[in-house]
Parts: C-alpha cells; structure tokens; sequence
C-alpha cells in the first residue's frame, strides 16, 4: 500500500498504526527451507519459524553462528524460494522481492556498485521507480543528509570508509522509503565505535521515518539495544527458541542503555539462551542427554 | 608534475627504444647486406616510400578493416558473451563449441574464410580480423559476466531493477574490466590478421604493400612498412590505454585501495 508515503512520517502516524493488533506488517506462517542441491547432502536449514512483526516495530534476530539467520532473511527478502510456508508482507504472499522492502547487506563493499559514485548508488532504485529528476535529487539529498552524509555524495564508495560505506547503504535503502527495511548483520566487518554510532544511527531512522525494521546479528548485545523485541533462533535446523520482549525506555544510549540493570538482566537472559542454542538444547526436542 | 620527475618519467618510457634504435643504427651502419641495409637508408626511405598517396591507398584501407572487423567482434563478443554468461544452460551449451574455434589459430582461416568471402575484396578481410577478435572479447565477456558478485545481483533484484537496467548498470560495468582485458588481447590479434589477410591475393594494403617491397626486392622499403607497422601498433595500444582508462578509472582506483598503495 504505501510505498509511495514522504520519507518521514510522524510518529503520531506511526502509534496509531501500532495501536491495532492485527496491523501486522510482517507475517511468517510455517516457514520452512530445506537447500536440496542435487549430487549434494540434503540439509535442512530451517525447521518451522513463525513469527509476526507489528507494523512500524524494530525486531532484532539473533541465534547461534549457522542458525540460518541469512537463510531466514534471504527468504523474507524473497531471494529464496521457500520449501514450505509463506512469508507475508502488508497482506500479500512474498514470491520474489517486494516492492516495499529495501535490504541492508552484511557485505556493504560487496553490495554498493563501486562504477558509481555514492549519489549514483543511492538515486539508481530512485529511477526504476520512475521518479523525475528534481524530485529524485530532492529524496537522494535527504536519505543522504539523514545518515549524516553530506559531503563525499560525490566519491565513490570504495574512497570511503567501511562505516561510511555502510551508511551509503542504507541512505539508498531508506531512499527508497520502503515499509519494512531488512537488515543482515550490517555492521558486523566495522570496528566497535563506528558499531556504536551505527546503531544509534538506525534508532533514530526508526523512529524518525515509521519504518518497520527486522535486524538480523549474531551480536547479543547489539540485539538487546536495539530492539523492542528480540526473536532467539536455536540451531540449525532451525526454530524459535523464544520471542523476548525488550522493555527498556524508548529513548536509548549507548552509555545509560548499556548500563541499565534491565539491560544487564534481558542481555543475560538472552546469552543464557544462546548458550543453551549452542548446546543443542530446542523447544521441539528434549534436552540431548550428556554423554549419552 | 616537477621537471625532474617530468624528465624521469619520460625516460622510463622512451629510454629502452632509443637504446634499441641506437644499437640498430649503430651495428648495421656499415652493412652492405642486401638484406640487413642500414638503418640511415632505411629512414632516408621513409619519406619518399610512404606519399600521402601510399598513406590513402593503402594504410588507410587496412586501418578501416582493421576498425571495422574489430568493432564487430567487439560488438558480437560482448552481446554473445554476456548472454552466454547470463544463462547456465546456453553456456553448457556452447562451452565446448567455443573452446574448439579458440584453439584454431585464427591463420588458419584466411584460406577457408577466402573461398567463402573472396580472396580480393574486403569482406573476406573483415571476416578474418573479426572472427580472430571475436574469441578472446567473447570468453573474456562470459567470464567477466560470470564472475559478477552475487551480492551486487541480490541487490538489483531487491531493487527491482529491471533487465535492461541491470544490464546496463551492473552487468556490463561489472564485467568490464574482463571485457577491457579480452579486448586488448584481440587488438594485437586484429593487427596481425590486418597484415595477414592481405598477404594472399590482395594487391593494395599495408601488409599487401609490405609483401609485394619483399618480392621486387625493395628491402629498404620493406624495412620502412614493418616500422610503420610497428609505429600503428603502438598509437593503437596508446589510445586503447586512454579509453580504458577512462571507464575503468574505479577499477584502478578500487584496487590501489585494496592493496594500500
């Protein structure tokens, strides 16, 4: 429906939309993916997840290393073909990639075009859409000064650094005003401080723009900070291990957030999950017995 | 740019051929070889060898074939390429096919191309300098097309971008510094068929005209077209230099980043 709203939509908007329980944006029913390349061992990647993500929420995933966290996404993205269930954006079954989702990869070097400079990269998904000349300047020059990118526009990405090279992408992926933004590990190749700012970076999009954010790490902490809730994936094959709903204060920073006794406590309970994700231990199966 | 490295860099790159011409000039100065003449009477002969007559009969002609046969096999191996590239299933296909016409030295052909085509007009010419241009642009093209970065193809397709544009803004740039490589391999293949195809049954050309020096025995001429020759070969690759250059001025500069220079 609304891939065509202004960039920014207020954040009345954005609380009445929440309000109703049915106004889902995201809605993963059965999902299931097993990879059976032919002359290859079958393996099955993801078990059964089902989950549902509120319009305008911000959901971080987090699991064990090779708990499917790219498969999943990739699937939502619709770059995967499903081996059963569906994944359903605003209403309508994802069977290739929707038009209203913009995705953030992990590989921001990988995934800007390097023949182009920033201001191309960004404006390039702006003329597929058919959007005139002015107007398309006009969104480039805003997603830009939103991520804090005002200089360089005319470089190219590899003249920038990898945190810069990532706010390249993610000025293109919100430019794009999508309603839900995808992103897969984004900031997982950036040293810990430009980490921080980052993250502080896609709090304020997320508030600022209504947009519905589903962030995928393997970062416990990150996930936490970020997130209103955070979905533990266990291993592979993978299913949910549990939905934990953050409650920390909306308005978050890296250094009262961080040492909040409920951060501690929901970073602790997550971790333990992990833990226990790593070990085996599944809501589908009984514990595995030791040393059995 | 200071003078002294000005000065520096103009050695670098003229140093070895004053050497090399200094030493011809030198250990043939007293040769009385019909064969081996000075190189003083060889460029003594130049002037009065290459007439601006000479200039449009003959070096222009094979120059024209030369761009024409190479632009088409620029053209054809990039479309073909990238197709073939693009799609699994054709690339099973034509692997074989085309790893067979690779490896039949494009020589070969001018007898076979010249029953077909004629042994005095241009076409057959044209077809010789294509057909041997072709080979490298075109693996190169499917290689380069291949190769792309599958995050880059994720990315136009959660884009929505459509073909023709991922075409055009990613694929062929992707591709290009493959297809450059392709292409500057074919130019000195297309200036060695330019000269090989006229050496049967052509009587006007650059190599055409070198041959018949060679067979009336005009050695000192000879010598004059095989410099010319040379010469061409060199302005070719200059300009091919510039224009690649130009379009793969990220490529150069991505990878001086990548390797901290």
């Amino acid at each position: 429906m609304s891939f065509t709203r202004p960039l920014t939509a207020s954040l009345e908007d954005r609380a009445a939309a929440s309000s109703t329980p049915q106004d889902v944006a995201l809605d993963l029913r059965g999902v299931q993916k097993t990879y059976d390349t032919p002359g290859r061992p079958q393996v099955e990647a993801i078990r059964h997840l089902e989950f549902q993500i509120g319009r305008g929420e911000l959901v971080c995933v987090v699991g064990p290393s090779g708990a499917g966290k790219t498969t999943l996404l990739r699937s939502i993205a619709g770059l995967l073909d499903l081996t059963a269930g569906e994944v359903v954006l605003d209403g309508a079954t994802v069977t290739g990639p929707p038009q209203g989702m913009a995705v953030v990869f992990q590989e921001y070097g990988r995934s800007l075009f390097p023949w182009m400079t920033v201001r191309q990269n960004v404006e390039l998904p702006l003329k597929e859409k058919g959007i005139g000349k002015a107007e398309r300047r006009d969104k480039v020059d805003r997603a830009l000064a939103e991520v804090g990118l005002t200089e360089a526009t005319e470089q190219h990405p590899w003249q920038l650094s990898g945190g810069m090279q990532q706010r390249v992408a993610i000025a293109r992926a919100i430019a794009f005003e999508p309603t839900v933004l995808l992103m897969d590990e984004p900031f997982a190749a950036v040293d810990a401080q430009t980490r921080a700012e980052l993250e502080d970076l896609v709090r304020s999009l997320w508030k600022h723009l209504g947009v519905t954010v589903l962030f995928v790490t393997h970062d416990i902490d990150e996930a936490v900070y970020l997130g209103e809730r955070v979905i533990v994936l266990s291993n592979r094959p993978t299913v949910l291990m549990e939905d934990v709903r953050v409650d920390l204060p909306a308005e978050r920073d890296q250094l009262t957030t961080r040492s909040d006794a409920r951060f501690g406590e929901l970073r602790g309970h997550v971790y333990a999950l992990i833990q226990k994700a790593k070990a085996g231990e599944r809501p589908d199966q009984p514990v595995p017995d030791e040393e059995a | 740019m200071t003078v002294p490295r000005l000065a520096r860099k103009a050695f670098m790159l003229l140093g070895l051929p004053i050497i090399l011409v200094a030493v011809w000039w030198v250990a043939s100065a007293g040769s009385t070889s019909p064969f081996w003449p000075p190189l003083q009477t060889i460029l003594e002969t130049f002037p009065a060898t290459w007439t601006w007559d000479r200039i449009v009969q003959d070096v222009m002609p094979s120059l024209a074939r030369l761009g024409i046969g190479y632009g088409l096999a620029v053209v054809i191996g990039v479309a073909a390429g990238t197709a073939i590239g693009l799609m699994p299933r054709l690339r099973a296909l034509s692997e074989p096919v085309l790893e067979f016409f690779r490896a039949v030295p494009p020589p070969v052909l001018v007898p076979i191309i010249a029953l077909f085509a004629g042994y005095t007009g241009w076409l057959g010419k044209i077809i010789t300098i294509a057909l041997g241009c072709l080979w490298p642009i075109l693996l190169n093209t499917v290689e380069g097309v291949r190769g792309l970065e599958p995050v880059l193809g994720d990315t136009a397709k959660s884009y929505h971008l459509s073909p023709w544009r991922r075409l055009v803004f990613v694929v062929l740039p992707g591709a290009s510094p493959r297809i450059f490589a392709g292409a500057r391999q074919a130019l000195s293949i297309g200036v060695i068929l330019m000269v090989i195809s006229e050496l049967f049954g052509a009587n006007r050309g650059l190599g055409a005209a070198i041959v018949q020096f060679q067979r009336s025995f005009a050695i000192p001429q000879m010598w004059t077209g095989i410099i010319l020759l040379g010469l061409i070969g060199v302005v070719l690759a200059a300009l091919f230099k510039a224009v690649e250059n130009r379009m793969l001025a990220w490529y150069v500069g991505q990878r001086q980043i990548e390797r901290g220079e």
